[in-house]
Formats: C-alpha cells, structure tokens, sequence
C-alpha cells in the first residue's frame, strides 16, 4: 500500500485521539477503514458475493437452526421472533450490549444462549460450536449494511471503558498492546500480512487461516497467543468488554457480517 | 448431511448457457496435516462432484486434498428441457450426497 | 595456474571416488522427497495426456498473483473453444509444483457444457507453479501455467485454540 507510509505516521500521530473517539460527531475525517481494504481483492470478491461466500453455508444452517424446535419447551426461534429479516433487523448491530437480568454486558452470541437456555429451555450451545456460530451468522446477517449501534446507556458504556483500558494495555512475551498494531501501525507489514485496523464490523467471519467460521473471541484469542499472552477462556468477561470497546470504535461503520478474512 | 447450497437460475430459455455454483461444507482433511496429537490425520476427503441433467451427466470433477476445505465448484451447462439437475458429491469414509434443483426450461 | 591446481595422482583418486560417488548420488537421487517437484508436475501432466506435450495457448488460468492465504485460493480455467458437438473441450485438469500431491483437480466437460469454463478454490502449500490443461475433441493438449505467491496469515492460534 503506497499510501501506508504517510497513514501510519498521520496514525501515530492521531493514535488514541481519532479512533478512540470516533463516531463523537466530531468535524474530524472518518479515516476509518473495514478490514476488507486490507486483504487481497481475491477475498474480498469472496466476501462480496453471496454465491461465493463460504460463511453462507454457516448462514444458511442457522436459518434452518432458526426453524427447529429445541429444548423442554419445545419451540424454535421462529415460534416467538417469527421471520428472523423482520424480527432480528438491527439487532446485531446494537450489540454487545448490557443485560440487566444478569448484570453485565453480553455479546450476541451469549444473548442467543440466554434465550436457549431461558426461554427454549435447551441446552447450551457450546462456544464455537457450528451451531452457534451458524445462529449468530444468520442473526447478524439482517443487520448487514446497518451501522453499528452500539446503545450508550451505562452499563454498556462502562464495559467500552474497560475495554479500551484492556486495548491499550501491553499483554504477552512481546509485551505489546492492540493499540500499538492497529492503531499506530495499521498499513504495515506483519511477515507478510497488511496490519489492518482491527473494526469488528463483519463477525462471525469465515476465516481462510481457519478454513471455518469463527467468532471474534476466537480471533481476539489468536492476537493475544500472537504476542505470547495467555488467552482468556471463551466467554471471559475481559473478552466480551473488548467486543464492546471495539463496538463502540466501530460506531456507524456498516455491519458487514458474514465476511471472509485470510 | 452436510449443509449444501447450489446457485442456478430456476428458469432459462432453451439453448442458453447457465452458471452454476455449487458450494458444501466438508472439511476435506488432507492426509498430510498433523494433528495435535504429532500424528498425521488420515485423509477424508470428497473424490467426485458431478452433475446431471434428467439422468445424464452434464459435468462431473475428481477432486484431490489440494481442493479447499467447503468445496466450491462453478461451471456451465446448456438448458436443454425442464426438468431436474442432480448434484452427487461422494468421497472418503463413504460420504455421499445428492442435492436436486428444478429448472423450467421456455422456448428458445 | 593457482594454488588450487590438483596433481594428476590426486584427480585420479578424486575421480574414482567420484564414481564410486556418483553411484551413490545417483542412488540417492532416485529416492524422492515426500514433496512434489517440477519432475512429478511433468510426469502427472504426461500421465493426462498420454505422453503428448500440451501446446501453449487457448487455455486463461486466473489466479491472483498475490494469495493472503494458501488455504482457499480462487482459480478460474477458461478454455477458448466454440463447445460444439464437432469442437469442444473434453476435459481440464489442474496441476501444482510443491504440494504434496500435484493433482489438483479434473474436470469432465463436453458439448452439453456451453462454455469451456470451471472455478474453485485450492490450497498452495507454498509459492509456486500452477498449471492448467485442457483436453480438446480432436484429440489435442493445450496450457497454461501460472506464478502464485502466497503469503501466510498474521497472528495464527496453532493447535492449542
């Protein structure tokens, strides 16, 4: 990227300034840019055709997910939310979000579980599991082209602020934070691999390292293994306050779920 | 049954060339890839994709572990009648799949 | 003449016992490394074409040059021929260099095709050649082979997810 040079030194410049605040309505340049300007056009065509794309497999189980009845209760998802394009548009884009019920801030993933467990009275689906991952998708598949929305009530915004404290912090053998690749160096070069400026706009994603669908816990987890830290479990609660920091950085960006990343 | 989606026109005039994508999930494990464990895990892969047209193949692939895991496969056939195309993936440990998909065929 | 010059008594032990090496290597090199190699990339192709050598031309393989990712890389194999009952492609066949296999993939078309033209994805272990040859109804072999290079994803989890 010719342009990488003179953008990473206008990053480091602006770093923690114009990203951490973006979506403030200031009069500031929007400089921020999807994870698909950084891959090759190759994978992006795959991300931008639905006929393509290898995460609509994943989409289209979660629609007959949506469909089966589970748990004592007996129900599908269908039987309360009915047509998941009517009942669920938006909704991947307002989250994570703050549950009062369990007092703390849930991404989607948890949120389908919540109603799994509660509601269908079904067991939980396990973290990464195809399932889950495949509701997800076909949940935030209505909110694509949807700007982020993270909602701005406390608890939410609270667990942003821990989140980005967490983003700023060094982690790891390495010794280095989120905040020092992509936002101080997003636009370089990683052995080989365009740094880009880590917006979570297009999860679940099917990752091609993954050859499979995964979460943006999962690839929160390879960061932080990337740098020699050891990960949180799946489902930590400093994990979900990172999604909901990045949430919030990623404030009017449009939802892009599902996307291909390499 | 593992999750299947074919892309094709449900409709085309007689004569005309259609596109079609066909994509399924499967894992096509290689037979060179170590497992956690250090020790190769054994090759499970799909061998054949073909595609007939009313009965006759129309189109058919041998696939090698250097085709990507979810297999997609995109190629043409002439719209000849209506009727239905069949689409059968076989391969290791005895994986076989059909998926069927109705064309209307009009008057050229 | 430097200091380097070898005497008569000496080239001659040196060329027995290059002999007796060259033996040796020969042995070695007849064992093959568990990898393909350019060697095996022409025997498969000759293997699909009964030994003709395929012609350059006809055949478009589309591949990027540059691969994010050697796990799903998009190819295209567009063959020019009008797919007639009297002129059509027969089939097309995908070959890599440094895989451990070089077949990738054949494909079986004819007339009913309409259009000489297939699309997948493959993985590349490494930067290398891919070939693509086509099989035509009058009985003739044509190709074309294509440069990858394919760089490795950032930030990978290993086995320990």
């Amino acid at each position: 990227m010719r342009g990488a040079g003179l953008f990473a030194v206008l990053a480091a410049l602006g770093a923690g300034m114009a990203l951490a605040d973006a979506g403030d309505g200031g009069e500031r340049a929007d400089t921020r840019q999807s994870g698909t300007a950084f891959i090759g056009e190759s994978t992006r065509a795959m991300q931008r055709d639905d006929t393509q794309n290898p995460a609509m497999l994943w989409v289209a189980g979660g629609a007959a997910l949506w469909n089966t009845r589970a748990g004592k209760r007996d129900m599908s998802c269908a039987g309360c939310h009915g047509d998941a394009a009517a009942s669920m548009r938006g909704v991947a884009a307002r989250f994570p979000a703050f549950d009062k019920a369990s007092g703390k801030v849930v991404n989607l993933g948890q949120r389908i579980e919540m109603c799994r467990v509660g509601k269908q009275q079904a067991a939980p689906l396990a973290p990464e599991s195809e399932a889950l991952l495949s509701l997800e998708a076909h949940v935030a598949l209505q909110s694509r082209g949807m700007p982020v929305a993270p909602p701005r009530d406390a608890g939410t915004l609270a667990a942003a602020e821990k989140g980005r404290q967490l983003y700023g912090q060094r982690i790891g053998q390495l010794n280095m934070s989120c905040a020092q690749c992509h936002d101080a160096n997003w636009g370089g070069k990683l052995s080989g691999a365009t740094i880009p400026q880590a917006h979570a706009a297009a999860y679940p994603i099917y990752r091609l390292e993954w050859q499979a669908m995964g979460s943006l816990q999962r690839r929160l987890r390879n960061c932080m293994t990337g740098v020699r830290a050891a990960a949180p479990p799946f489902g930590a609660q400093e994990l979900v306050e990172l999604e909901a920091y990045l949430a919030a950085r990623d404030r009017d960006m449009p939802l892009e779920t599902p996307g291909v990343r390499p | 049954m593992a999750r299947a989606l074919i892309h094709m026109p449900a409709t085309a005039r007689q004569g005309e060339t259609i596109e079609i994508r066909a994509l399924i999930g499967h894992a096509m494990e290689t037979g060179h890839r170590p497992g956690a464990d250090g020790k190769v895990v054994a090759r499970d892969i799909i061998r054949t994709f073909a595609c007939s047209y009313n009965g006759a193949t129309v189109f058919d692939a041998a696939l090698h572990p250097a085709i990507s895991a979810n297999p997609y496969i995109a190629f043409f056939t002439v719209a000849t009648e209506s009727g239905t195309l069949e689409f059968t993936w076989r391969g290791d440990n005895g994986f076989a799949q059909t998926e069927r998909m109705p064309i209307t065929v009009s008057a050229a | 003449m430097s200091g380097n010059a070898i005497t008569d008594g000496t080239r001659r032990k040196l060329l027995q016992t290059g002999a007796g090496l060259g033996l040796g290597l020969g042995l070695l090199v007849l064992v093959r490394p568990a990898l393909a190699s350019p060697e095996a990339l022409q025997a498969a192709i000759a293997a699909y074409t009964g030994g003709a050598v395929p012609k350059a031309g006809k055949v478009t393989l589309d591949v990027a040059k540059l691969i994010d990712n050697g796990n799903a890389v998009p190819i295209t194999v567009t063959v020019d021929s009008p797919m007639t009952a009297a002129a059509h492609v027969t089939g097309i066949a995908v070959f890599n260099e440094r895989n451990p296999e070089t077949g990738v993939a054949e494909f079986t078309l004819g007339p009913r095709s309409g259009k000489a033209q297939v699309a997948t994805r493959i993985r590349l272990a490494t930067s290398q050649k891919l070939v693509a040859v086509a099989r035509l109804s009058d009985g003739s072999y044509w190709q074309q082979t294509q440069d990858v290079i394919v760089t490795l994803a950032a930030c990978i989890e290993g086995e320990a997810m």
